[in-house]
């Protein structure tokens, strides 16, 4: 499934209005106006060629994979396998052993948590985790943690939304046994320093789970380069279909870690007494899996890498300095998250204007932005707020989109007085 | 979809400046709200003359429609019976939620709430207060917007 061989991505410049027509949901209006969506954070929209390449699979291929001999389960099976190594090379990692396919990035999460974390810790031992992290990197560690009576410790962040480095060197002790750390942070769009992570765990042995639901849209992710034992993400962020995600696991570590979900085509022989479980990585993928939505994630890593990952970033970068200075220059707007590298996510509040209210009215001037406390209560509680807006930009955003955020915000203080 | 419908004079007054605004100590009723899907919180306390609400305040931190409503609320009830402010939770509810429910006269104040039907998203703002004062005649506690604790103290709608 080829992608649009689309080469919008040039040296000379970025074709943002070409990009747009690949994708039909931003041709459409809101509340009577052009839609401004700044939401993809939360969730990217999808091209064309994903939007196609599911209905392909479903109108031609699809049949049960890894089972009959018959034609359709055949082809099925080469999709689905095709789709994994797509993800092995778009990691760089060394086998499809390596690459497990889950409902998305908390499923990722939950699997290590359940199989390598519930086997090996137990009262003493620690999981150090920072104070950036989404739920999804917190509660599946607080259940290990309830479950075997180890501890979780938690590096914290400074005012600009870093993480302070010193405290999480002086957390990391011969008691650590996981680190579990975001890539990018998604409500403050942190870009966390990860392979300095992972050298300081790597240095004690220690083993590191990369959530990077935030980072993969927008870097380039090589997980042998970056030594990551475990990295995590989503399809539906990096413009596939939702329902389907990605545990890349190094292959030793998989290898020695028990199942977590029991059933079919996990195992290679069954009886009352005793089951030999199947090879990596189907040991970690009981039932039939989302088929159609891995085959969306190869047909959106495709359309990622042939606009360029590189070129995509610079982009949405030209687009936060942007909105840095657009939403800068409004009295009484403060952002949230101010760190020295940054993904394209802006959070904000606004004095006198309770987030909430900012969305509506930002809704009512068909500017989509997530309000609240973005599966994040722990960041929201360091800042000592309820909740924020968070823009966010994708490679399909524009400056003039920006300027009608900034003209939105603008429009809310009117109504406020 | 108008936000002026929403964002009306009375509301954007009472959010400004809450009426009824701290919390009583001693109480003879209290609970609290919270909705996690915005992070709203406030806690509704009562005292009571027999069956009669005497002296009611709220406190907490909220959006402008939740504020609003919370500080409307405490106006409308004083002074009446938990009968009189289970009904008159049932017609302020059916007028932030049914279209055709027509602006009651006698909601008075409370009638300025009737934009926010036009935005179901926000329903949850401005009923959060009426479960927590529910909650606090009932037995007091903590009631959330999301989970089973909503359905319970909606059900006396």
């Amino acid at each position: 499934m080829s992608a649009t061989p689309l080469r919008a991505a040039t040296g000379s410049g970025y074709d943002v209005e070409r990009v747009r027509r690949d994708f039909p949901i931003l041709s459409r209006t809101v509340h009577g106006k052009p839609l401004v969506y700044l939401d993809s954070a939360a969730s990217s929209q999808r091209p064309l060629a994903v939007i196609r390449a599911v209905d392909d699979y479903e109108s031609h291929t699809h049949a049960n994979v890894h089972r009959g001999v018959h034609a359709l389960s055949q082809e099925a099976t080469a999709a689905y396998e095709g789709s994994r190594e797509r993800v092995r090379r778009f990691l760089n990692a060394r086998s499809t052993r390596e690459i497990i396919f889950t409902r998305g990035t908390t499923e990722s999460i939950n699997l290590v948590a359940q199989s390598f974390g519930r086997a090996r810790l137990g009262p003493g031992d620690e999981i150090l985790i920072t104070a950036l992290e989404h739920h999804a990197n917190i509660v599946p560690w607080q259940l290990v943690r309830d479950a075997t009576g180890c501890s979780l410790v938690v590096a914290p962040i400074d005012r600009s939304g870093e993480l302070i480095m010193e405290e999480f060197h002086r957390l990391l002790t011969p008691r650590t046994r996981l680190v579990a750390v975001a890539h990018v942070s998604n409500a403050l769009g942190t870009i966390l320093p990860v392979a300095q992570i992972i050298a300081a765990a790597h240095a004690r042995r220690v083993p590191v789970l990369i959530d990077g639901a935030q980072a993969v849209p927008h870097t380039r992710v090589d997980v042998q380069g970056l030594g990551a034992d475990f990295y995590a993400f989503s399809g539906h962020k990096v413009y596939g279909p939702t329902g389907i995600g990605v545990l890349y696991g190094r292959e030793e570590l998989l290898a020695s870690m028990p199942p977590w979900q029991g059933g079919g085509d996990m195992i290679l022989n069954v009886t009352f007494e005793r089951t030999t479980y199947n090879e990596l990585p189907y040991k970690f993928e009981a039932g039939t899996p989302n088929m159609s939505g891995a085959v969306g994630l190869a047909a959106a890593i495709d359309y990622l890498e042939a606009l360029g990952i590189e070129a995509i970033a610079a982009h949405e970068h030209t687009l936060l300095e942007a909105a840095s200075a657009a939403l800068g220059s409004i009295p009484g707007l403060t952002l949230i998250g101010t760190a020295r590298h940054k993904a394209s996510v802006m959070s904000f509040v606004m004095q006198g204007i309770h987030p909430h209210d900012l969305g509506t009215i930002l809704d009512a001037e068909g500017v989509a932005v997530r309000t609240g406390h973005h599966c994040a209560q722990p960041v929201m509680d360091f800042f000592g707020i309820p909740a924020t807006a968070r823009a966010s930009f994708a490679c399909y955003n524009t400056l003039a989109e920006v300027q009608q955020l900034a003209a939105a915000l603008r429009r809310a203080q009117e109504v406020f007085g | 979809m108008e936000l002026k419908d929403l964002y009306r004079d009375v509301i954007l007054d009472h959010n400004r400046q809450p009426r009824n605004f701290g919390r009583l100590d001693p109480a003879d009723a209290l609970a609290d709200g919270h909705n996690p899907l915005c992070g709203d919180r406030l806690t509704v306390s009562v005292r009571l003359a027999g069956d009669t609400i005497a002296d009611i305040r709220f406190e907490g931190k909220g959006c402008a429609i939740s504020t609003a409503s919370a500080s409307l609320m405490t106006e409308a009830v004083k002074g009446r019976n938990r009968e009189a402010v289970h009904e008159l939770f049932g017609r302020v509810h059916a007028l932030l939620t049914r279209q055709e429910a027509p602006a009651d006269e006698s909601l008075g104040k409370l009638a300025a709430l009737s934009g926010v039907r036009e935005f179901p998203s926000r329903v949850k703002c401005a009923s959060l207060c009426w479960h927590t004062l529910n909650a606090a005649l009932d037995q007091g506690g903590t009631i959330s917007t999301e989970g089973g604790n909503e359905s319970s103290s909606a059900g006396a709608t």
